[in-house]
């Protein structure tokens, strides 16, 4: 049995030998909408065929076009599925004997009737550079056979024959920055934890991602649960760790579920435990599920987290290099970069590089989400321009509507209009616009959000989860967030803008950990670059965008009423009032300011202004 | 310590490395505004109240967190510091209850003075004070968190130094609440009821229900004096108001450092109790009753008159008192030997640590603990043996925590599962009196495995070689058998102490009251010989004093066999010097101790006894016979601050002032001579011990004086106290000093025996064990251990008439379900308890804190008057009672 087998050459090859394989996304996108269900029903079909030796399908991880799940590709011949249902996998199957495309489930071009056929032509992929998200849609991210295959755990043997130091260096000389958000240089982290004194050394992988619509890291953690241990195993060897943890929301189970096997099967495999590979390194890691607070995402609370203390920062220094878990050395670094780490020691940190920036090394993967056509996962080369990731990639704006800002960094993060489309996206080229790289969220927004409102909902977020220890990130984000109201509810005053900047200026300058440092960060960016905006909630009490309901009101265009009464019948607050034959009229007192009427008018005499 | 030099505010100062900003600052009289930090607790950084700015730094720095560095230019009010520090104090105002003008804090609160030093005068921002149910449950404290600014250190103090971990938080956000377990009051929580949070909370979110409409912070006086209970010997101040005491707060001047137990923060009421004695005593017609203090005075000097007449010195007896200063403890067996021609003049130490004081002089040359409590967490390792820290010397036990917290080993061995238990890294639970085989049974491990400090030992010691033939027949599987512990945790418990560089053992009566007291206390010594754990910082042999001053008393010669200074009487040069320094004759033979008065009163030889501040009625072992004994007396005078149960039998009883009402010196444990101060009148015509003793001597014809006072008395005991010679009331003014302290230019001593033991070389002493006296047996089998309990004291004269009653009403012996099941006995039951001496009656606690066939009492509660039972089977050598074994049968009470 495989089991007893160690070491990167112990794979069973008999799994490559199928004439086709089916990789069905299993990620939690995918299956949310049904993509077990598509899984049971094709192995129904092949059993019943009797197929099931020559073709083989996988639940993968995600393939990133999490729009048009469930999504299965189809090797060898690379067709692409998209929406599956399990009613499609007979006729799928028949089309794939007969050697032809299932045409029902091609990908077709927005707003076209053209079908792509195969996955690397479709825009989304083809834009891409998928090096760290490499085995995810690839693999069977519960087999680690497949992970073998695709050369898993080479880069580990390869750097339990360096030094530690060698590592190191390699690790330096590709210029890996932490994919977490701050972009520290993980080399010198991992050095900084190794020279470092202390009784022990431990490194954690931050699996706690927590910024509202990213994904990326459970995505990895999904699809690729190998890759993370491959790097954390290795980092652990690089700075002398004999214990490793990863930390990781409770609300993954997926992920959770997927490193918790992987944690085993690399075990048996003797890639974890004592004497890996034979090097006389001992390792082992152990998963800690978080309990669902953001700010245990911040390092140092995390730290307090798996110490068994409530989840609230300390102060730094000391940095957890210097004094992190049990007051020893540790190195934390987040999923993504650890995913980072397997791959530069395959392709050396030379060709790794040479991707990128200049200051800037490598790939990073957005989650894109909001008003964009393909919303999902996508891995760009560091540098690549906001334009071509949300237009060519992500394919523009939803419903031909205008592109208005894209939300970049999460709730730290900030709001980059028009004008930045062209804004490389790079650690230091964020900074410089007043924002920054964050963990990889892109919300992109249309015409019709409210940047107030934008402002508002993600300091109700870093409101919600300020930890309460400091005082202006406790207090502070509150109150922000009651001046924010108080705008989007049509009461702003213009000193209340006076006293939004002084707040979150203070907040940033005196907080305690990064949370508060950056919560007003959506506020000043939307105030800097759509200051206009909430001038007019503020001054005309007017919402733009159409948003901010106490600013809206709604008016009948007596032209076009045909008197038909749908509006008044649909009117929840009774609101409207009309006889037959005469146009109707909304009482603004009664409103509710709903929309309503608008949506169900069949005459579009309804307007909101 | 290496100095950096940085700039604040344009100046360039030098600042030690490793302090943070605000150390630097204030060491510099820069103060940075903090609501958060406290000395001495984790800098959290929470209320970014201290925010400086860095030159070169993106964002300002929390001064508490932030370490100096070279070079490091700080401003500390800058604009942009300014402008956030006033952020911050709007926000705490938008969300804090502003009944300022009748708050507890108000003229007193940390929030208060911040915004008027930032001319903060109100808040933009709308308020979101949340109302909080008032906890007001406990006797001690209400809490009001609608008052609360969420800066953590109540949480903090009593986790990192109470180690009870009752508050943390709860919620997130603005809604962040300080809680307690299930959000429970905190009576049903792990309290202790120290009151150290009350005393950190910057505001008035936390307030002693003492001081509450009692007075404005600014109408209160507050006094700082030594805690009158146990011998750590905690600084505290009085808060006084109209001539009477409204509460406590924290002095940081001891070796305390602000911190106390239930005791020292709420145990002070009795001073203001109703039962106070107001006006002397005389019994008529077989009564007390009311008199002057002429007649009281006249009457008791020609009572003594009468009897020294008749039968001489011999024939009289005084107790003197370890609760009394080190001036009346002086002025008192000063009166005794020169006044009353007697050395028979002894005080309850004999029952504590008089093994210690012949143990440790013999040993070392000084009968003292040798190092400084701060040395307790500079040690590598702790050997506890005998001492229920937690609960006897809370604030010692705080230490111990707090080294264990820092990464010191602990050793606890006890038979009972104190506290400390659950800090040790070994625990040894040895069978009671035991203490010989088991401390023998370490270093002969230690011995085996090459673990000792030879060099110490060539250097500093001898008999070496006698004591290790001896050491030798202690293997660990014969004490394994002795001690009823298994070998391998004897050999565990060694190989972690020898190991350690810096050792401490601490000890307390588990090791003392026993009638092998001294010996147990010299297999003591000898570990720390030959550990070589003694005169460096770190190390140490550390008898913890059970009564506040109990050193002081011993200090002074209120012991029958020296003279202050443990001057020996039988030594004719030094009584000589001290006959000419009192200008009269003394007596030359070394009078009784405690025990053998009692012995000696009931057979007729003693005749008149003179007892001051004791309570040996409750206090000594066999408690009828003291009674008995002082019944029999043809003269007893009392001096006290109640009619204890010891003054009911009295013919003349004398009203004293308490600690609060006189001036003077107390002794701690360590040897630091602290201030007693005045704070409030004795109720009615009562007078402080020292006045009482001078207006006696001076009605039996001897002219003293001491027109100023205590002060005036400590210039005469310096002046015939080697130990003390260097002491004067000015010097206590900065803060206490260790003895030794021999001229006014010395700055005491930290540390015994730095420099080679006291005696020249320390001494090993051969000891073997030797079996309790009172063994269980089939009519008696169990044994009976006693002790104190943390909200109680002694025999509960002062603890009981605090509101500390509240939270320990009445005995509860400690008896295992094994035990109790035998004698169909359940948790809560009342049982009789009987030894060879006498029964008492009492409630039970079912527990298995106490092992199979031991059962354990307090003394505290005159009602249950445990030493009853107790065997008065002395010390050869010291004359210490086995107060720590009695055979006992527990029977369900009828």
């Amino acid at each position: 049995m495989k089991g007893a087998e160690r070491g990167v050459t112990a794979v069973d090859l008999a799994k490559e030998t199928h004439e086709a394989t089916l990789l069905l996304c299993g990620g939690t996108g995918c299956l949310s909408s049904r993509a077990r269900e598509v899984f049971t029903a094709i192995n129904l079909v092949l059993a019943e065929k009797g197929l099931a030796g020559k073709i083989r399908v996988k639940l993968t991880g995600c393939h990133g076009f999490c729009e048009q799940g469930p999504v299965m590709a189809v090797k060898p011949k690379d067709y692409f599925y998209c929406r599956l249902e399990p009613e499609d996998v007979p006729g799928l199957i028949e089309a794939l004997l007969s050697g032809k495309p299932y045409e029902n489930k091609l990908y077709r071009l927005p707003g076209t009737d053209r079908a792509v056929g195969r996955k690397e032509d479709i825009p989304f992929y083809k834009k891409q550079q998928r090096l760290v998200l490499r085995n995810c849609g690839e693999i069977d991210p519960e087999d680690i056979d497949d992970y073998l295959i695709r050369g898993g755990y080479r880069a580990l043997e390869k750097a339990l024959g360096m030094t530690p130091e060698q590592v190191i260096a390699e690790i330096k000389a590709s210029g890996l920055r932490g994919r977490g958000g701050a972009g520290f240089p993980t080399g010198n982290k991992w050095e900084i934890a190794r020279n470092s004194p202390g009784s022990a050394r431990y490194v954690i992988c931050n699996a706690d991602e927590g910024d509202p619509g990213a994904f990326m890291d459970r995505s990895i953690c999904e699809g690729d649960p190998h890759a993370v241990l491959e790097g954390l195993i290795i980092a652990g060897y690089a700075i002398g760790a004999r214990q490793g943890y990863i930390y990781i929301r409770a609300e993954y189970p997926l992920a959770v579920e997927r490193l918790e096997k992987a944690v085993v099967k690399a075990g048996e495999r003797g890639f974890l435990g004592r004497n890996i590979l034979n090097s006389g390194f001992d390792f082992d890691v152990e998963i800690v599920k978080g309990a669902g607070a953001f700010v245990c995402g911040e390092e140092t609370a995390l730290i307090e987290s798996i110490q068994g203390n409530r989840g609230m920062p300390r102060p730094r220094p000391p940095y957890p290099a210097v004094r992190g878990l049990w007051d020893c050395p540790t190195v934390i670094n987040n999923v993504e970069t650890l995913a980072n780490v397997p791959l530069i020691l395959n392709i050396g940190a030379r060709r790794f590089a040479e991707i990128g920036t200049e200051q800037s090394k490598g790939t990073k993967i957005f989650a894109l989400t909001g008003k964009v056509n393909n919303t999902g996962l996508v891995e760009v080369p560091m540098g690549t321009t906001l334009k071509e990731i949300i237009f060519a990639i992500g394919g523009g704006i939803k419903g031909g509507k205008k592109f208005k800002a894209v939300q970049i960094g999460g709730p730290s993060g900030g709001c980059l209009g028009e004008k930045h489309l062209h804004l490389p996206v790079d650690f230091d080229s964020l900074i410089a616009a007043g924002v920054m790289m964050g963990s990889g969220g892109l919300v992109v927004m249309d015409e019709n959000t409210c940047m107030v409102e934008l402002a508002r909902f993600f300091l109700s977020f870093t409101r919600q989860e300020s930890c309460g220890k400091c005082t202006p990130c406790r207090e502070g984000t509150t109150h922000l967030l009651r001046l924010l109201e108080k705008i989007t509810r049509g009461e702003g005053k213009k000193e209340d803008l006076e006293r939004i900047e002084e707040l979150s200026r203070n907040i940033i300058d005196s907080s305690l950990c990064g949370l508060g440092q950056s919560a007003p960060n959506p506020v000043l960016s939307t105030l800097r670059y759509f200051r206009d905006e909430y001038e007019l909630h503020v001054e005309k009490k007017i919402c733009p965008a159409g948003v901010c309901r106490n600013l809206l009101s709604y008016r009948i265009i007596a032209e076009r009423c045909r008197a038909c009464s749908i509006c008044k019948k649909a009117c929840p607050a009774g609101a409207i009032a009309g006889e037959k034959g005469k146009p109707h009229r909304i009482d603004p007192e009664l409103c509710a300011k709903c929309g309503e009427c608008l949506e169900k008018c069949p005459f579009e005499a309804i307007i909101r202004g | 310590m290496e100095l950096l030099t940085v700039t604040i505010n344009g100046r360039r100062l030098q600042v030690p490395a490793g302090t943070n900003i605000l150390q630097a600052a204030e060491a510099h009289g820069i103060h940075i505004p903090t609501l958060c930090y406290e000395e001495g607790l984790t800098a959290t950084g929470a209320c970014r109240l201290c925010v400086v700015e860095i030159k070169g730094a993106r964002k300002l720095a929390a001064a508490c967190t932030t370490p100096v560095a070279e070079g490091m230019e700080i401003y500390t009010e800058s604009e942009r510091v300014v402008a956030a520090r006033r952020e911050v104090l709007r926000l705490l105002l938008a969300n804090h209850d502003l009944r300022c003008l009748t708050c507890e804090r108000n003229g007193d609160c940390r929030l208060q003075d911040y915004c008027y030093r930032y001319k903060v005068e109100d808040t933009p921002y709308e308020g979101v004070l949340r109302e909080y149910p008032i906890d007001s449950d406990n006797p001690f404290f209400i809490r009001d968190y609608s008052k609360c600014i969420r800066c953590g250190k109540c949480v903090l103090i009593c986790a990192e130094v109470n180690g009870a971990h009752v508050y943390d938080f709860m919620e997130r956000g603005i809604d962040t609440k300080v809680t307690s377990a299930y959000d429970d009051n905190l009576q049903e929580t792990t309290c202790t009821a120290c009151g150290m949070c009350v005393n950190v909370c910057p505001v008035g979110a936390l307030v002693e229900k003492s001081t509450l409409w009692e007075g404005r912070a600014w109408e209160i006086e507050k006094v700082t004096t030594t805690c009158p209970y146990c011998g750590v010997g905690c600084q505290l101040k009085l808060k006084v108001k109209d001539g009477r005491i409204i509460g406590v707060a924290a002095d940081k001047s001891g070796s305390n450092r602000g911190h106390l137990c239930a005791k020292g923060q709420f145990g002070w009421d009795f001073v203001h109790s109703p039962d106070r004695l107001t006006r002397p005593l005389v019994r008529k017609n077989g009564r007390l009753v009311e008199t002057s203090w002429e007649e009281a005075l006249a009457l008791t000097a020609a009572r003594f008159r009468a009897i020294l007449h008749r039968y001489g010195g011999k024939a009289i007896a005084g107790l003197s008192s370890a609760k009394a200063t080190n001036e009346e403890n002086y002025l008192f067996q000063k009166f005794m030997r020169a006044v009353l021609k007697t050395n028979n003049v002894d005080h309850c130490a004999r029952l504590c640590h008089s093994s210690t004081v012949a143990g440790l002089a013999t040993a070392f040359g000084s009968g003292a603990m040798t190092g400084s409590l701060d040395d307790l967490l500079a040690a590598e390792v702790i050997f506890l043996i005998g001492a229920n820290t937690t609960e006897a010397h809370p604030v010692t036990g705080y230490r111990i925590k707090q080294a264990v917290r820092r990464g010191t080993k602990l050793i606890v061995a006890d038979p009972r599962r104190i506290e400390l238990v659950k800090y040790a890294d070994v625990w040894l639970r040895h069978r009671p009196g035991t203490d010989i085989a088991l401390l023998n049974g370490l270093a002969h491990v230690i011995l085996q495995e090459n673990l000792w400090d030879k060099e110490f030992v060539a250097t500093h010691s001898e008999g070496f070689d006698e004591w290790r033939r001896v050491v030798e027949k202690y293997p660990p599987e014969r004490v394994a058998q002795i001690c009823e512990v298994e070998a391998d945790t004897i050999v565990r418990a060694a190989r972690l102490f020898g190991r350690a560089r810096r050792g401490c053992i601490v000890y307390a009566m588990g090791i003392t009251q026993h009638r092998s007291g001294t010996q147990n206390v010299m297999a003591v010594a000898n570990l720390a010989i030959l550990t070589g754990n003694v005169g460096r910082e770190g190390t140490g042999v550390f008898p913890l004093r059970g009564q506040n001053n109990v050193q002081g008393a011993c200090d002074m010669g209120a012991l029958p066999n020296y003279y202050p200074s443990y001057l020996p009487v039988e030594d004719a040069d030094v009584r000589r010097r001290f006959r000419e320094f009192w200008g009269t004759e003394l007596p030359a033979e070394p009078g009784l101790t405690v025990t053998e008065m009692m012995t000696a009163a009931a057979a007729g030889k003693i005749k008149a006894m003179y007892i001051l501040g004791e309570n040996p009625v409750l206090s000594d072992p066999d408690a009828a016979h003291v009674e008995k004994a002082l019944k029999n007396l043809e003269f007893l005078v009392v001096q006290d601050i109640f009619l204890t149960e010891t003054a009911r039998l009295a013919d003349v009883v004398f009203p004293a002032a308490s600690f609060a009402e006189k001036d003077g010196t107390f002794t701690n444990t360590e040897r630091r001579i602290q201030r007693v101060r005045k704070a409030v009148l004795p109720p009615g015509e009562a007078k402080a011990d020292w006045e009482i003793i001078v207006a006696l001597a001076r009605e039996m014809g001897y002219p003293w004086k001491y027109p100023r006072g205590p002060e005036e008395i400590m210039t005469e005991i310096a002046r015939c106290t080697p130990l003390y010679g260097g002491i004067n009331y000015s010097r206590l003014e900065e803060g206490g000093i260790q003895w030794p302290c021999p001229t006014p230019d010395h700055p005491g001593t930290p540390r015994l025996h730095a420099e080679g033991f006291s005696r020249g070389k320390g001494k090993f002493h051969p000891v073997e064990h030797i079996p309790a006296a009172e063994e269980p047996d089939r009519n008696y089998p169990l044994i009976l251990t006693t002790g104190r309990n943390l909200y109680q004291f002694h025999t509960g004269t002062m603890s009981r008439r605090s509101r500390l009653h509240q939270l320990r009403p009445h005995e509860l012996m400690m008896i295992h379900p094994q035990d109790a099941a035998a004698r169909g006995i359940k948790d809560g039951d009342t049982v009789a308890v009987a030894s060879r001496r006498g029964e008492v009656v009492t409630r039970v606690q079912v527990t298995d804190d106490v092992p199979p066939g031991t059962v354990f009492m307090t003394f505290h509660y005159p009602e249950v008057p445990t030493n009853v039972l107790t065997n008065p089977a002395t010390d050869p050598v010291c004359k210490i009672p086995e107060l720590k074994v009695t055979a006992v049968q527990v029977s369900k009470a009828p």
